[in-house]
């Protein structure tokens, strides 16, 4: 399996959205938010957002786990969409969050706030 | 002498004369053919439209170089091109190389770097046709920086613990995240204005980039530049 992962990973050469991609079915309004998670996030929250991205252990905060059912039912939408745009001080959190507002445009973020619920909530 | 010396002769003269007069300009066809055959496909030579899509980043291979006379120390750029070595620890999009082990990410440590790699004239010609290129020069024009100093640990303090830069930067051989550029040789391989005014605002730069704007003043940003000069390889 993990070498079958792995030339999944080598031949479609965006392995973690394909990854994604393949865990449902629906890949309409969310597939923006699947994308831009991969492009941005994955990078610190890990490819599964269970927070072990390949930056992770250079970070002094864990990244938050975006598959902790409980943690992240905790947040409302509006929250979740702060804290993307402006970075984890706008919500009391550490600095290591970056503010994403200049990279990213509303609706973007908005897509991402979707894609965070689909990951935490609906496994 | 006899006339079929004489003709061999005027052609070796021809031909010797063709070869002095055509040296310069077939030195520069050489360059354009190379950066067109040998580059383009992979690394973009002309800036791309402003409202470029999201997705572009995805298949993008590998940095952008129509702003490389406004980023790159020329020395570098020679020294490089005909001995290159990896600048991105994790590759250019390091989502390509991550294998999910059920419990966290890791590199595909498989995955070996490999670049074009140039004879010392051809890097010398080449680099001379890339400095060349500089769109984005009104944000250099812009730029405020002044060379300065600032104490290393204080530096350090700033680059690994108060903006969090480590967290996708290597500043030496043994810390920092792996998703960005390693920036302790910076000093050797980027331009003091380059650093100052991507690192205040790399979406001007590229708008898809993946680094994030840290939202920090001039003074703040001129003190990691500070910094960053100051690092020995
Ligand atoms: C440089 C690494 C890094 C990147 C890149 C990053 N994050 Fe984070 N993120 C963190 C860290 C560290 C925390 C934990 C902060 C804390 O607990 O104080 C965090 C926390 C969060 C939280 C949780 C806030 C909470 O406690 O409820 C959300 C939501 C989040 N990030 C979303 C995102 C999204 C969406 C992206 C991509 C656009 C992203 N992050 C990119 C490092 C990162
Ligand atoms: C197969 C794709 C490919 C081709 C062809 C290619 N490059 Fe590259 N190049 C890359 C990648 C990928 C990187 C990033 C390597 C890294 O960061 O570790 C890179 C990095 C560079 C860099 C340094 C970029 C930086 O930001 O510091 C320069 C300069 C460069 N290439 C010039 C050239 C020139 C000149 C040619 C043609 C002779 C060329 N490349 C051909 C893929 C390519
Ligand atoms: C979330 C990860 C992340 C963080 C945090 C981050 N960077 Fe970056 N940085 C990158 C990436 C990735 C690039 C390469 C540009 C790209 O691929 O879009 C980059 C590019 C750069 C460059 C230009 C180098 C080049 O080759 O063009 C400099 C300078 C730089 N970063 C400095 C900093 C500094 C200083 C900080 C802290 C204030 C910082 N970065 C924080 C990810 C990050």
């Amino acid at each position: 399996m993990r070498n079958q992962l792995k030339n999944v990973v080598r031949v479609t050469g965006i392995g973690a959205l394909a990854f994604l991609a393949n865990l449902g079915p629906a890949f309409g309004a969310e597939a923006d938010g699947a994308l831009l998670y991969d492009m941005y996030c994955v990078q610190c929250h890990g490819t599964q957002g269970n927070g072990k991205g390949i930056n992770a252990s250079h970070i002094n905060v864990q990244p938050r786990s975006h598959i902790d059912k409980g943690e992240m039912s905790a947040r409302s939408d509006a929250e979740l969409f702060k804290v993307i745009a402006e970075g984890g001080p706008a919500i009391n959190k550490s600095v290591l969050m970056p503010a994403w507002r200049h990279n990213l445009n509303e609706s973007e973020i908005e897509a991402l706030v979707a894609h965070l619920r689909k990951l935490c909530c609906e496994n | 002498m006899n006339v079929t010396n004489l003709a061999s002769i005027a052609s070796a003269l021809v031909a010797a004369a063709a070869l002095v007069t055509a040296a310069p300009p077939h030195a520069f066809a050489d360059v354009e053919s190379i950066l067109q055959s040998q580059c383009a496909s992979c690394h973009a030579l002309q800036a791309p439209a402003n409202n470029i899509a999201k997705n572009e980043r995805l298949s993008r291979m590998a940095p952008p170089l129509h702003f490389a006379g406004n980023k790159y120390n020329r020395d570098w750029l020679v020294s490089w091109l005909s001995n290159p070595s990896p600048i991105h620890p994790a590759g250019y999009y390091p989502q390509r190389h991550i294998i999910n082990t059920g419990d966290g990410d890791t590199l595909d440590t498989d995955v070996r770097f490999a670049h074009p790699t140039l004879s010392t004239e051809e890097a010398d010609a080449v680099a001379t046709a890339l400095m060349l290129l500089k769109s984005k020069s009104a944000l250099i024009e812009a730029d405020t920086y002044q060379s300065g100093t600032v104490a290393m640990r204080m530096g350090v303090m700033d680059f690994r613990r108060f903006k969090g830069c480590d967290a996708c930067h290597q500043d030496s051989t043994t810390s920092g995240g792996l998703s960005g550029p390693l920036l302790y040789n910076a000093a050797q391989r980027l331009q003091a204005a380059y650093l100052s005014s991507f690192i205040l605002n790399p979406v001007a730069w590229d708008p898809n980039t993946v680094m994030p704007v840290l939202e920090m003043n001039e003074p703040a940003v001129h003190k990691l530049v500070h910094y960053l000069l100051m690092l020995e390889e």
